[in-house]
């Protein structure tokens, strides 16, 4: 009977999928860094005018992120709520706002990557990984949706 | 009773005491040299801000990109994560609330997890099938984490995780790393699952077959590296490490390289609870990603003269710092330095 533990196959099993993860990782990853530095420059540029004045800022990051949200709406965004969750996709136009295309981008890579190596994982009939890779793209899914809110 | 006449009678701890003191690298020095001056303008900023007389607002960015810079050497040359300096350091020091720097610092450990990790994975150090189970329980109890850290008061978190660097310091100089484990036998678990590897030792050309034992034990212990990491925003490289090395019997680089890997997936669920909650803000993510990542750029080359053993006692004494810094800030009591 053969080793299931001294195989070399079971290490090659795991390239397919694993370089499959590695591939689709470095391409977010490249994309992700890339759109946050360009829109980090066009931000502090002034080229697209921010929401929060660039000399405001550190007037207001020493608050608890509740009281911050707060003020800043109060202050400079006029919106019948603060923004939390998906709302700074409604103000793209913003330079500062801008910034958090780049910044999803890093935080959904992995969905993505994990997404891509269960047709894998099903044509090797690997029921295990296929199962824990699904719960691993619906918790990261869950959480990257806002649903799970928090009050202080 | 003894007198130490000479220098050569001095007892062997002063003299490493002294020599550690005389040697104490650049980079620790510069970072602590500018720690001070930061919380003093931190300070006059605090005066200043009711009169509207702030500091202009790019003097900030400046300075966090500086002393990430050199956090991002101290952490390569130390063999920790980037994380696991940047909150304690940027929540005592800095002027930002704990919250916002939670927020980056989970984002700057998960950048520097997603840059290395297609290069880890490729190699083959960093095991995927290792990872899922892990990650997958790690990253749950993340969630649950940073919801329970965003709840609780400031004061207590920030108390709490002055008493986790603490204990991360105490990890740090108990903790005997193996590079190669001995696993008689592999565990059910993990010979259901298929955690096992082969990888070519480069200083040998050695091909090593690895398995792993204690699997659920292990997978026990990510419950609480999970929550940790979502509760204090920090990597949790100083806690995958030993439990996947010392416990499950993983080689030391398997360990290591899963480790970094495994961040990119426990750090991102956790990030996105503190990005939904407003806990980002750009002028910080973008100055102390890009300093952390030019940092450990220069570290890496470093590293190839430093000393390990010397460098890892530059990073128990930055985390003791940082911790006691932590500490006293969330107690509400002086700090001495």
């Amino acid at each position: 009977m053969t080793d299931p533990m001294s195989s070399e196959a079971n290490n090659q099993d795991a390239q397919d999928e694993q370089l499959l993860y590695a591939r689709a990782l470095e391409i977010g990853m490249y994309i992700g860094l890339v759109i946050l530095f360009i829109t980090f420059g066009v931000y502090v540029s002034g080229i697209m005018a921010p929401a929060v004045p660039l000399d405001r800022v550190s007037t207001y990051w020493h608050l608890p992120v509740h009281e911050y949200l707060e003020t800043v709406n109060q202050n400079h965004l006029h919106l019948a709520h603060p923004p939390t969750g998906w709302a700074w996709l409604t103000m793209l136009g913003k330079g500062d706002f801008l910034n958090f295309i780049g910044i999803a981008i890093l935080g959904g890579v992995t969905i993505i990557c994990y997404l891509a190596i269960i047709p894998t994982l099903l044509r090797k009939k690997d029921s295990a990984y296929v199962a824990m890779a699904l719960f691993e793209v619906i918790v990261l899914t869950l959480a990257a949706s806002g649903i799970l809110a928090v009050g202080h | 009773m003894k007198v130490w006449g000479d220098r050569e009678e001095l007892p062997s701890v002063i003299r490493t005491g002294t020599l550690f003191a005389l040697r104490l690298g650049p980079p620790l020095f510069a970072l602590l040299m500018l720690l001070t001056p930061v919380e003093a303008l931190a300070a006059n900023e605090a005066l200043a801000g009711s009169a509207g007389e702030a500091v202009s607002w790019w003097v900030w960015p400046l300075v966090l990109l500086a002393v990430t810079f050199l956090m991002g050497i101290v952490a390569v040359l130390g063999g920790v994560g980037g994380g696991v300096l940047f909150v304690p350091i940027i929540s005592g020091f800095f002027p930002f609330h704990l919250d916002f720097v939670r927020g980056c610092g989970l984002l700057v450990a998960l950048s520097g997890a997603l840059a290395a990790g297609p290069g880890l994975l490729k190699a083959n150090l960093a095991s995927l099938r290792l990872a899922i189970p892990s990650a997958m329980i790690a990253s749950t109890c993340a969630i649950i984490g940073a919801m329970v850290g965003l709840a609780l008061p400031t004061h207590i978190i920030q108390t709490a995780l002055g008493a986790t660097i603490l204990g991360i310091v105490v990890l740090m100089l108990m903790a005997r790393k193996s590079e190669m484990p001995e696993v008689r036998r592999a565990d059910n678990l993990s010979s259901a699952l298929r955690i096992c590897g082969v990888y070519t030792e480069e200083s040998t050309g050695e091909q090593i077959n690895w398995k792993i034992h204690r699997t659920p034990t292990g997978m026990l212990l990510f419950v609480a590296v999970g929550v940790m990491a979502g509760m204090f925003g920090l990597g949790a490289g100083w806690a995958n490490v030993p439990v996947l090395n010392l416990l499950m019997g993983a080689p030391l680089k398997i360990s290591v390289a899963t480790s970094k890997f495994l961040l990119s997936i426990t750090d991102t669920s956790a990030a996105w609870i503190y990005l939904n909650q407003g806990c980002v803000i750009p002028m910080m993510v973008v100055p102390s990603l890009v300093g952390i990542m030019l940092g450990s750029f220069i570290g890496v080359r470093i590293l190839r003269v430093a000393k390990p053993a010397f460098v890892r006692w530059i990073v128990i004494v930055l985390l003791l710092f940082a911790g006691a810094k932590a500490l006293t800030k969330g107690l509400g009591l002086p700090f001495i330095v």
